[in-house]
């Protein structure tokens, strides 16, 4: 592994953690004072106060901040770093830069099943949007992705285990075919549920509610704590999948658990907050320049990272026409592309 | 975003229609001009603020003069022209809590399509009261509409006066359509805001209108659905509509009335040999706000009296 050895010039492996946290933290706190709602950096102290002590504090500035900001920022931070880890565990499994969640199906299955509920749950079930709201899209989002993963995983299967090369097609052709499907529903679906579907597939936070946080961040913490157990096996199987069986790698076993593991997180994450793109595809590669290809930076840096960009992308999109809002996927694409390319030619010698 | 405002019917209009027009809206003592004005000049300080989300609960909360306590109306609140000055709290159904919250109303009234029902949830969350108008395409929505807003304006006086009055317009309106004992004409509802119209089947708010002004809906024949489906031309020569009704945002977003004959779609029916067009602006039109009675009477006579 000596190939893998840190240059002078990159961060550490703790400065990765150290810096990463402050940094997280500092954004957390600056966004968290900034909405369309007007709350006061010293009203903010009082919320916070009257939260831990148990105060009784009715102000509509506690209600909103509680409500409805706190989630949200928590739901960013959750949906953030669950779509940069997976990112950086596509990349790593395919041993490719270009792979993102998406290829894997997780998106497209999810996006199609909402599409699926929004235009066709009506004909069905009348009752159903009305008794369990939006968790029934949630629900059909995530076990939608899931179904989609499931079967790209299977037609990638060969004597020889999982072929890496037939999984990338099989996703591509299979998104391919979701895509066609979500037209198709688009076709059918009425204007309302084109609005619909359109909003969804364009991702927001607008709707974090403590019940969807705790569940999301139920997952993707469990998906993100586990799949750092794959750091070592990613180092490996970066050498070449025969290499990492010679170092001792079960590599099918690790394959199996980074599509479990991104299944898990970029399916739970799309299907509370629609389709939020790029952040899987930019924050490792930002992670790989300045801490190098070791997945024990790239994995956990990736995660924070994508924290960090969701909250900044979030925070822009909730002031910057208030108080209407923009699309969040919008932004996540405005904000990571330029800063992704500026990164890319400033440091193209080290790609 | 389409620019909406108050189109006046360009094409010729009988007298006839004109002159019962004029007599209703001077009975009513509601018109164009008189919106821009209160009905009822008060101290608006103590009266709760509201945000309206709805083209036509707008339109309710101007005319019984409530303009004052507006906070925030949402993108399909059009007219009057002043209502596109409020602030805006976005499609209404892509609200977000946090920013209808910022412009602190009292209450939140919207029509039953506004949405997402979470970010309804957590406006509710947060101590503001939300009520919902639910849009079945009746008169009775328009009475909801009205009832509602006075309710929770404070104005529920004013606006009992303003249903009593606008009960028999109605009324007059509703018995002027039930004379008329010929020939139904068929009528293809257009919505053409985008590059790909849609015609309005059954369950629409178009289909509703042109029941009301005694007509036939063409897509209701033979294969009814339900809700919007985009138009072919084939689906069209068999529908054979004798008119084509269609808002005048479409006829703005199509390019003119020459160009909308233009579509290829419309060549071979009944419709296009007379270049039967009748076009109104899509709020007065679909919104089943105050001004339904007047757009059921106008189109009454210039289709089915035709």
């Amino acid at each position: 592994m000596k190939i893998l050895a840190i240059s002078k010039r990159r961060l550490s492996r703790q400065a990765i953690w150290w810096v990463g946290f402050s940094l997280l933290s500092l954004t957390f706190i600056i966004t968290s004072a900034q909405g369309a709602f007007a709350i006061s950096p010293r009203q903010l102290g009082h919320i916070i106060v009257a939260g831990l002590t148990g105060q009784l504090d009715q102000s509509s500035e506690y209600l909103v901040f509680m409500n409805i900001r706190l989630p949200r920022l928590l739901l960013g931070v959750i949906a953030g770093s669950g779509l940069g880890m997976a990112g950086a565990l596509m990349q790593g499994m395919f041993r490719n830069p270009l792979a993102d969640p998406g290829l894997i199906g997780v998106s497209s299955g999810a996006a199609l099943a909402a599409g699926m509920t929004i235009v066709l749950g009506v004909v069905f079930f009348p009752e159903i949007p009305r008794k369990l709201g939006s968790w029934t899209l949630v629900l059909m989002a995530f076990s939608g992705g899931l179904l989609v993963t499931s079967l790209i995983y299977a037609l990638a299967q060969s004597s020889g285990g999982t072929h890496v090369g037939i999984m990338l097609l099989a996703g591509i052709a299979i998104n391919s075919l979701a895509g066609a499907g979500l037209g198709l529903l688009n076709y059918i679906a009425s204007d309302e549920q084109l609005r619909s579907i359109q909003f969804w597939l364009l991702g927001s936070l607008g709707g974090a509610r403590w019940s969807a946080v705790l569940l999301v961040g139920t997952i993707t913490l469990a998906a993100i704590s586990l799949s750092l157990m794959l750091t070592k096996p990613l180092n490996a199987i970066a050498l070449g999948e025969a290499q990492a069986t010679m170092l001792g790698v079960n590599v099918e076993r690790v394959k199996r658990l980074c599509i479990l593991y991104t299944a898990m997180a970029v399916g739970g994450v799309t299907a509370t907050t629609g389709i939020i793109g790029f952040i899987g595809l930019i924050a490792p590669h930002c992670i790989r320049l300045v801490a190098g290809p070791d997945h024990r930076a790239v994995l956990p840096g990736s995660a924070i990272l994508g924290a960090i960009l969701v909250l900044v992308a979030d925070a822009i999109a909730r002031t910057a026409f208030a108080p209407a809002e923009l699309p969040l996927g919008v932004l996540t694409a405005f904000i990571g592309v330029p800063f992704f390319l500026l990164l890319l030619r400033s440091s193209k010698v080290k790609v | 975003m389409l620019i909406n405002q108050f189109m006046p019917i360009k094409d010729q209009s009988k007298r006839q229609s004109l002159e019962m027009l004029s007599v209703l809206c001077a009975s009513l003592g509601i018109g164009i001009g008189i919106t821009s004005e209160p009905l009822w000049a008060q101290s608006t300080a103590k009266l709760p603020k509201l945000v309206t989300v709805g083209g036509a609960i707008t339109e309710v909360a101007y005319l019984l003069g409530a303009q004052a306590q507006l906070v925030g109306t949402d993108t399909t609140s059009m007219y009057p022209i002043e209502a596109t000055k409020t602030p805006k709290v976005g499609y209404m159904r892509q609200l977000s809590a946090e920013g209808l919250l910022s412009l602190r109303p009292d209450a939140v009234i919207a029509s039953s399509d506004a949405g997402p029902s979470v970010a309804l949830d957590q406006i509710r969350s947060a101590g503001v009261k939300v009520e919902l108008i639910e849009s079945d395409h009746t008169w009775d929505e328009v009475q909801r509409k009205l009832q509602v807003v006075g309710r929770l304006s404070g104005r529920e006086i004013l606006a009992k006066d303003l249903q009593v009055k606008l009960d028999v317009q109605w009324a007059t309106v509703q018995a002027s359509v039930a004379k008329h004992k010929g020939k139904k004409p068929r009528i293809l509802f257009i919505l053409a805001h985008g590059q790909s119209p849609s015609v309005a089947g059954e369950k629409t708010a178009a289909d509703a209108l042109i029941r009301m002004i005694g007509a036939v809906n063409a897509m209701s024949g033979k294969n009814p659905f339900n809700g919007y489906r985009p138009m072919t031309a084939e689906a069209m020569a068999g529908a054979a509509p004798d008119y084509i009704l269609t808002s005048t945002q479409g006829i703005e977003a199509q390019g003119g009335i020459d160009k909308f004959w233009t579509r290829p779609e419309l060549a071979l029916t009944p419709a296009f040999k007379h270049k039967a067009l009748v076009h109104m602006d899509a709020l007065k039109m679909l919104g089943f706000g105050p001004r339904l009675p007047m757009a059921v009477l106008e189109l009454h006579e210039k289709i089915v009296l035709a």
